[in-house]
């Protein structure tokens, strides 16, 4: 799964333009799935299984695409100006590399800063490509870049970029191997969404949500961890388990959903982490408000340093979510408020 | 119910004399969001005659449809939004003098002095700011609308009241190589549409969607493209040109290179890659870039950033639909007067028309 991990975080796919890594993952489901298809916001959706009697259909959503920048700018001397694709900060680009969707690199540069210590705006930064001309120049305005840097396995810990959200991309395509590989049966009808641009605002699970039409969703994705030295209280740390999300920036999760999702881990001794986040959003927002409304949850991974170069997330955390969701998906869900 | 049949011989349209007087008429009616009825009515006159169906829908979004002639044709949606950004009244404080507030994107600052039309009747105003006892001199810097009042005279109070919309009063004009006119954005989109409509290309149906309250989040275009459902959308709007020389009043700054400019006058239709609300269908891009090329129609590309248009609501309905957009560069849009070059709308409807015209469903069929 390590391998696959690495390819999927080294292959570029800022919003929009996943088209790489959605072909990295059909290539990896076409064996194992039993429906595959594109749609036109370019959102990869597998079908596995139809509901049996106590079934229902759930739409599992874990998104392709990753942060990234795009050219505003070529000026006279080949350098290109930029804004970010995504909530990246000016803080995390400078002195990053880059790389273009037609294969030019550079590096992120700064200048007029007034005092060093202080965060630079984007309209401080450039990306430098090495070229000393605008007609010599390899990107057009508009073009999209991602960061450089090569995947790291420090054992347990994992580093790349863009592990939100390939690491939940890696979750739903070991989940679906595992199903073939154990013949496990479910009693639901399996959706497996790889959404586009979840980065800036979820938007390719809104009309995956509608074309799947679910009775049920569960958003897959990395989450901002807490266990740095002043981190954040209510978050989820590195090693102790997928989180199930209670609340975040745009969504109250069903308390149904985050009930069964907490007794099927506590039943399958696994362990799990409870988290509230205040900002973040997922996939699970556009899926709750689709056609009548939908019942959501989120399994979510817990990450450091996300929407940088180098984020890192816990293998066995992927492992024993990869364990959970395998538990869920072969319970009935029954739904209900007390 | 609608039939196939032939309404018009097709043609590339053209800007003539009869186009720059509907633009006007456009640009002088008064349509804050929420209150397009007066473009409304211009635009049912126009296209009926066009269209083999024409609706207004619950929100007031004008939906025209003229069928192409060939079998299987795309299902084309070309969004233009009627109304424009403006003010309205909110509290009487007697004397003909009454608070205001804004409808969409306008900045307080630019407001004081400026002539207005109040309510259906059109009664002449101007924005002033009552005078103030202070000391401090640099309010006007920062005028904010608790500085600022509309007023119609004491005569006029009665013909108006809190809820009325308002809008400016500039009168349009052509000035050399350009014209200027309040709510360019986006009647210049409109009068494209109309245009697009009257000599729509057979091989697509075109649903055109005249649509309502973008300036205040995409609205209309929201149910507009729930209920045309179509295979994908162009949208017509028109984007601000920051292309002054470049100056900020900051030393650091003189000599520099303008590199915030959104797009240029004079540099043809801007086509965009991604804005605030949409990252646009690179196969449509593609397809626009392509098209200006092999015609040798100038075009440039709007800078990525803020802003957006209706295809940030159109794309997101049902099973998502592919958008582009594509618009007139404008100066000084969103202000009481702003200016656009002749030659870009020529160029704009040009482009608009050939990319329609040679659209085939395997642009759609290409991996996204």
């Amino acid at each position: 799964m390590k391998t696959f991990i690495q390819q999927l975080v080294e292959t570029p796919g800022p919003s929009g333009y996943e088209s790489q890594v959605r072909d990295l993952v059909k290539k990896e489901l076409e064996p194992l799935v039993d429906e595959l298809y594109v749609d036109q916001l370019g959102n990869l959706i597998a079908r596995q299984g139809t509901p049996g009697a106590n079934g229902a259909k759930i739409m599992l959503a874990a998104h392709l695409d990753e942060v990234g920048v795009a050219a505003t700018h070529i000026d006279e001397q080949g350098f290109v100006r930029f804004l970010p694709v995504g909530a990246l900060s000016p803080l995390s680009c400078l002195g990053s590399r880059v790389q273009f969707l037609n294969g030019a690199s550079g590096v992120i540069g700064a200048e007029g800063l007034a005092d060093e210590n202080k965060t630079p705006t984007f309209g401080q930064l450039f990306i430098d490509l090495g070229r000393s001309s605008r007609t010599e120049c390899p990107v057009r305005v508009g073009d999209e870049a991602v960061f450089v840097q090569p995947f790291i396995d420090l054992g347990e810990r994992l580093v790349g970029k863009a592990l939100d959200d390939r690491i939940g991309v890696a979750l739903l395509v070991e989940v679906l191997r595992e199903i073939q590989e154990q013949k496990i049966q479910s009693p639901h009808g399996l959706y497996f969404v790889f959404s586009v641009q979840e980065q800036v605002g979820a938007r390719g699970a809104i009309t995956a949500a509608y074309g799947v039409d679910p009775d049920l969703g569960i958003a897959v994705d990395a989450t901002p961890s807490g266990d740095t030295p002043a981190g954040r209280k209510l978050v989820a740390s590195l090693g102790k388990g997928p989180a199930i999300r209670v609340r975040d920036g745009s969504t109250l999760f069903d308390p149904s959903i985050v009930d069964w999702m907490v007794r099927t881990a506590e039943a399958a001794g696994l362990p799990f982490q409870l988290e509230v986040v205040e900002k973040e959003y997922t996939g699970g927002r556009a899926i709750q408000l689709s056609h009548a409304g939908v019942p959501v949850g989120c399994l979510s991974l817990p990450c450091r340093y996300m929407h940088t170069a180098s984020e890192m997330v816990d293998y066995r955390d992927l492992q024993n979510g990869v364990r959970l969701m395998l538990e869920l998906l072969q319970r009935p869900f029954l739904p209900g408020r007390g | 119910m609608a039939t196939r049949a032939s309404l018009a011989n097709p043609r590339p349209p053209r800007i003539a004399e009869a186009q720059i007087r509907l633009l006007e008429r456009l640009c002088n009616a008064c349509a804050v969001s929420g209150n397009e009825s007066e473009v409304r009515k211009i635009v049912l006159e126009q296209v009926k005659p066009y269209a083999s169906e024409v609706r207004v829908d619950a929100l007031g979004n004008v939906l025209a449809v003229r069928l192409g002639q060939t079998s299987q044709p795309l299902r084309v949606m070309v969004a233009a939004h009627m109304d424009e950004v403006g003010l309205m009244l909110v509290d009487d404080e007697g004397d003909g003098i009454f608070r205001f507030d804004v409808i969409g994107g306008l900045n307080a600052s630019q407001l004081v002095a400026k002539s207005v039309f109040v309510g259906r009747e059109h009664v002449p105003g101007v924005i002033g700011r009552p005078i103030r006892i202070s000391e401090d001199n640099d309010r006007d810097e920062k005028l904010t609308l608790d500085d600022l009042r509309i007023d119609v005279s004491p005569d006029n109070a009665k013909r108006v009241k809190a809820g009325d919309y308002a809008t400016f009063s500039t009168a349009f004009a052509r000035l050399g190589a350009s014209l200027r006119a309040k709510a360019m954005d986006d009647r210049i989109g409109v009068a494209n549409l109309i245009e697009l409509l009257r000599n729509a290309p057979p091989n697509i149906d075109l649903l055109a969607a005249f649509t309502v309250q973008e300036e205040v989040g995409l609205r209309g275009a929201r149910v507009a493209g729930y209920a045309l459902n179509p295979d994908l959308a162009l949208v017509l709007d028109c984007t601000p040109a920051h292309d002054l020389p470049f100056w900020e009043g900051d030393s650091t700054a003189a000599g520099q290179e303008n590199t915030h400019y959104n797009t240029r006058l004079g540099a043809g239709p801007a086509i965009y890659i991604s804005d605030a609300s949409t990252i646009h269908d690179p196969r449509l891009i593609r397809h626009l870039m392509e098209t200006a090329e092999q015609l040798r129609i100038p075009y440039q590309i709007r800078q990525p950033g803020g802003g957006g248009t209706d295809a940030g609501a159109i794309h997101r309905q049902r099973f998502g639909i592919p958008s582009v957009s594509l618009s007139v560069p404008g100066r000084y849009i969103h202000t009481p007067a702003s200016l656009v070059r002749l030659e870009d709308w020529k160029n704009t409807l040009r482009l608009a028309h050939a990319a329609l015209s040679r659209l085939t469903p395997a642009v759609l069929a290409a991996d996204r």
